[in-house]
């Protein structure tokens, strides 16, 4: 690691596992459910998250001296929104088709609670450039949860790939289709999503006993 | 050497690794165990699990010979009407054969055997993974699973289905005794929201129906059900309806052989008569309700929803899935309410919603596994408000005599 430190590279390596936002933390679950159906909804709002999170975690970090705590939710969330709004005008003009999609959930990146979590628990106490890898590395960690359920759901519920039918021709009968093979209904509605999101946490803790909570 | 003595030893050999549940569970299975518990008094009964799992299996065999007996005389019924031909129905003319029989054979049998081998084999590896014994829980939900599917259910479908279920619908709550949701149900619902083109319409319900769509020899069979709910009329007459010489899925057509089933659930003490009556009542009291919505003029033959609220109430209660959910889902006592007035709440609105659920979701007339496993939610939830109003009227008694 010649670039980061040890301690930084840990800003960014635990969110993706130990520590990851929906698997761990439990956070962002709604848009997690909501735009997985797809894989590329599901990187588009990653990238999404990244850049609005990755900046905003800077932009606070910078005026975390000079905000009044009594108002800093309020600047908080005019720091969300201005990248939220900039995400979406950008998703407007160059990607009509996804960003209607995706809908209203790249508003609600507002409400995504990783975003308000991140800045609360680290922006504020935190220089810029550690802040930086803070908001990279959860939104990575974010990004690596939908982007499983994403290719999933995708896979199992419509047979394509990003839009590319990698398992034949559900029409024309062609590849696994020949045999019989069906696409899974199931997989396209939400609770699926909660389903994939509830395996994954289950992998996740039996292979690290040591996430499991006391009850 | 006996099988038995055999399977003592094999079971000795791998005491404690990780292969031993599954060993201890086909000896179980077989015979009584050699260990015998050493320490305290013990209650010697002969109703233990499997003897329960086994009463209710028992009380299904009717249903399943039917239904074997069933899809052949469909499938040879709807390939006469296709032709026009008109036969004089005579039970053991043309019902009890061996041409019909023999599709039973091959079209219902080896749902049966994928059922129980794909459910018994994820029960197998839990118990080994986890290494606690091989629980019975299985037993039963492998033999409901075929009968409430319809016949073309493609094979690889039910296995990914009951997966599906027995992995999250039990599995992940604790296996058998602690799930919150009926596996059989739950493996029903996967299979309706992940395939409902398998799973509705006038083609599954018939043997070979979906191969020969588009070709000459097309054949069809809709449900009464979905007769009803697209306002047309029924050919079938209530006695056909009754004991079950209609099309649907596999094991649930015939009336009259589920109330043998429920007589003997009831007289064994296995199934809840209160769950079952108060069922049957909740269905009841719903129907009636859209009958009078029906006579008052409020709904007429114009709307979607006259076909089958125009229903008999009494007719209600003999199509579709609702006595074989009464009898044999309803009653399932882990998912069910424990507590006797919890039984007749939970009962009631199970019959109440799946009517409800008929006649306003036209697109999919059956609502009975969707009722059951909604009030499987609420059953904790009305067991601990009986609970607690009982607390309070006994509080309410100790206050007046010490006051």
């Amino acid at each position: 690691m010649g670039l980061l430190s040890k301690k930084d590279a840990k800003l960014i390596t635990d969110p993706l596992t130990d520590n990851n936002p929906i698997t761990i933390q439990v956070l962002g679950i709604c848009s997690a459910l909501a735009i997985t159906a797809e894989l590329k909804a599901s990187i588009v709002m990653s990238v999404s998250v990244l850049f609005v999170l990755g900046l905003g975690n800077v932009v606070i970090s910078l005026m975390r001296n000079i905000i009044p705590s009594k108002i800093r939710i309020i600047v908080q969330l005019i720091v969300v929104a201005t990248l939220v709004i900039i995400v979406d005008l950008v998703l407007k003009a160059f990607a009509y088709e996804l960003s209607k999609t995706l809908s209203v959930f790249v508003g609600l990146i507002i409400t995504n609670c990783i975003i308000m979590g991140r800045f609360e628990a680290f922006a504020l106490g935190n220089g810029p450039w550690k802040s930086f890898l803070d908001g990279v590395g959860n939104s990575l960690g974010y990004a690596v949860i939908l982007i499983i359920v994403g290719f999933f759901r995708e896979l199992l519920g419509s047979g394509t790939l990003l839009g590319i039918q990698v398992l034949g021709d559900p029409i024309e009968k062609t590849g696994l289709y020949a045999f019989g093979y069906e696409n899974n209904g199931f997989m396209l509605l939400s609770p699926m999503a909660l389903i994939v999101v509830g395996l994954i946490i289950w992998v996740q803790r039996s292979r690290n006993q040591a996430l499991i909570e006391e009850n | 050497m006996s099988l038995k003595s055999n399977l003592h030893n094999l079971k000795e050999k791998y005491k404690g690794t990780k292969m031993a549940p599954a060993f201890n569970a086909i000896h179980t299975f077989l015979y009584l165990p050699n260990e015998v518990t050493h320490n305290g008094t013990h209650i010697k009964a002969a109703d233990d699990l499997k003897r329960t799992m086994n009463i209710v299996i028992m009380a299904l065999i009717p249903c399943l010979l039917f239904g074997m007996f069933n899809a052949g005389y469909q499938h040879y019924a709807a390939i006469d009407a296709a032709k026009g031909i008109t036969t004089e129905f005579s039970v053991l003319g043309s019902f009890i054969t061996w041409d019909n029989f023999w599709i039973g054979i091959i079209k219902v049998l080896p749902l049966v055997v994928v059922s129980y081998g794909v459910g018994l084999l994820v029960e197998f590896i839990f118990a080994v993974i986890k290494g606690h014994e091989v629980e019975e829980g299985y037993l039963v939900t492998g033999m409901l699973v075929p009968l409430i599917v319809p016949i073309d259910t493609p094979l690889w479908m039910l296995s990914v289905a009951v997966v599906f279920g027995v992995v999250i619908g039990k599995e992940v709550f604790g296996g058998t005794g602690m799930n919150i949701l009926n596996p059989a149900l739950t493996i029903r619902a996967f299979l309706f929201f992940a395939y409902p083109t398998w799973m509705s319409g006038d083609k599954v319900w018939v043997y070979d129906a979906v191969n020969r769509v588009g070709t000459a020899d097309a054949i069809s069979g809709e449900t009464i059900l979905g007769s009803y709910a697209q306002n047309q009329e029924i050919v079938y007459s209530n006695w056909d309806i009754f004991f079950g010489f209609i099309p649907g899925s596999v094991g649930e057509t015939s009336t009259f052989l589920i109330l043998l089933g429920a007589a003997f659930l009831i007289f064994t003490k296995i199934g809840s008569w209160r769950i079952i009556l108060s069922t049957f009542i909740g269905a009841a009291v719903m129907g009636i309700i859209f009958n009078q919505i029906v006579a008052l003029d409020i709904i007429t033959d114009s709307s979607k929803f006259y076909g089958l609220m125009n229903t008999n109430w009494w007719q209600h209660l003999m199509i579709g899935g609702l006595a074989f959910g009464a009898v044999f889902m309803a009653t399932d006592p882990v998912t069910g309410s424990q507590t006797n007035k919890g039984k007749w709440i939970y009962g009631f609105l199970i019959g109440f919603i799946s009517i409800m659920i008929r006649v306003f979701n036209p697109a999919y007339p059956e609502g009975v596994f969707l009722a059951i496993l909604l009030m499987n939610v609420f059953a904790p939830t009305i067991d601990h408000y009986v609970v607690q109003g009982n607390v309070k009227k006994r509080l309410k008694r100790l206050k007046a005599k010490t006051a």
